[in-house]
């Protein structure tokens, strides 16, 4: 069946089995292989990525599902080639991953929490990323990564001379 | 852990949801997919169609009926999670929504998907048992309407007949000094709940207990009202021995439900200790202190 989405600014008309999640979708057919498929029912959530800007597992929508939305996955996040988003660069940092299979989640999700949120305390950073298995930093780097990107961000955003 | 092949519908309205339901046993309806979609790629659950009724607009609202509010059965999770009409009416509910799933499940799962999966852990089951709020669901050829009582009757399974789309859930609005309280434990945040427990209570003038509603979840097959620890508890000061004792006894005939993360007794245990905690709660938030998420 015929699924049209938008995905980092580019858009796809698609046919696919309906059965076919929204995150083999990104990762078979346009080869976005960013998104991770790791249990794949919605338990460990590194398939995350932003559907109209929220953050959801990919592996719990099926690709009809998604029909007309905007996703961004974690190849969509840079400024440019060979450069990093800010939140990127404090996970860099902080040393926010070690295998970093959680990662392009854990970084999408810091992302959506900032869009909303741009000064977390660290509760709702933690919050934020609940839904995010990770199984080598024991989450305190990543929580300092996302930190460090909403007060890096905030200033960017002061005028000049405040 | 990929789903069998199914068709997919996307009808424009309920009623196009109902003829394609009647049409094929072996449909199901999906919204937001949060628990369907893990059940289809697991193959628990191998439907021949998905019908999509996550588009539908008119199946999505949160509106005030004065005595009543009423949800639409497609009103997405983290839509009621910011809605002030939930926080000041339905206080109980707006306390139970952080504990579902997380953030990224809350963004698609429906108030209807939850309660129509049917879950004997799910926090909206809790808090529709507790306020008795009302099913409305349409089918090919009628209408009906079933009280959150009678709903639930074991794991999955709910009263709703065959070929039926829930349309609206309503919960009572209680007036007067209400307070809410509710607890549940798990092995992580917002995972299954092992046990829970909601309550709400309305106090009178005197700070006597002039009406109180008690549950708990995830101990038995269905979410469970202790009737008798109500029935015990109206008209006192809901002291903590007192609250303690009348909802252990009202736990004490139960039969609870044992698996690899808690045996039965244990269950039985901590479904007091929330209920109890629950209550205290309540009664806290009714003489006017914040109620705790």
């Amino acid at each position: 069946m015929h699924v049209k989405l938008s995905v980092n600014g580019q858009a796809h008309a698609l046919d696919v089995e309906p059965r076919t999640t929204l995150l083999d979708t990104l990762r078979d057919t346009l080869k976005l292989t960013g998104a991770h498929a790791g249990c794949e029912h919605g338990v460990c959530g590194a398939c995350t990525v932003l559907v109209d800007g929220v953050a959801v597992r990919s592996c719990l929508m099926f690709a009809p599902q998604a029909e007309g939305s905007t996703i961004t996955t974690v190849e969509g996040v840079t400024p440019g080639p060979g450069e990093l988003s800010p939140i990127q660069d404090a996970f860099c940092e902080t040393h926010g991953m070690q295998c970093g299979y959680c990662t392009p989640a854990m970084v999408l999700v810091a992302h959506a929490l900032l869009a909303d949120n741009p000064a977390p305390t660290r509760e709702e950073i933690v919050e934020a990323i609940s839904g995010n298995i990770c199984r080598c930093t024991g989450y305190a780097q990543i929580v300092e990564a996302i930190a460090l990107a909403a007060e890096r961000l905030r200033g960017s955003n002061r005028p000049v001379g405040a | 852990m990929k789903a069998a092949p199914f068709e997919y519908s996307r009808p424009a309205d309920i009623d196009e949801a109902c003829a394609l339901l009647a049409a094929d046993d072996g449909a199901r309806v999906i919204a937001g997919g949060q628990t369907l979609v893990p059940m289809m790629a697991m193959r628990l659950a191998r439907p021949t169609r998905l019908i999509d009724i996550a588009r539908i607009a008119e199946l999505s609202y949160i509106r005030d009926d004065g005595d009543m509010l009423s949800f639409g059965s497609g009103t997405r999770q983290c839509l009621m999670e910011r809605d002030t009409l939930v926080r000041t009416r339905l206080p109980l509910m707006a306390c139970a929504i952080p504990h579902i799933g997380h953030a990224a499940t809350r963004a698609r799962g429906t108030i209807g998907g939850s309660l129509a999966h049917a879950d004997p852990a799910a926090e909206l089951a809790l808090v529709a048992v507790t306020l008795d709020a009302t099913l409305h669901y349409k089918t090919k050829d009628e209408s009906g309407e079933l009280p959150a009582r009678d709903f639930f009757i074991g794991p999955t399974i709910t009263a709703l007949p065959m070929g039926a789309c829930l349309s609206a859930v309503r919960f009572p609005v209680w007036q007067g000094k209400v307070g809410v309280g509710f607890h549940e434990v798990n092995a992580r945040a917002s995972d299954f709940a092992f046990a829970s427990a909601a309550a709400q209570v309305e106090l009178a003038d005197d700070g006597t207990a002039k009406r109180i509603a008690i549950a708990v979840g995830a101990i038995a097959d269905v979410p469970l009202r202790l009737d008798a620890a109500e029935a015990q508890l109206t008209g006192t000061t809901l002291s903590p021995e007192a609250v303690r004792e009348a909802v252990r006894a009202a736990l004490a005939d139960i039969e609870t439900v044992a698996d690899l993360h808690a045996s039965a007794e244990y269950r039985r245990r901590v479904a007091a200790t929330l209920a109890a905690r629950a209550v205290a709660d309540a009664r806290a938030h009714a003489l006017g202190g914040r109620h705790a998420r």
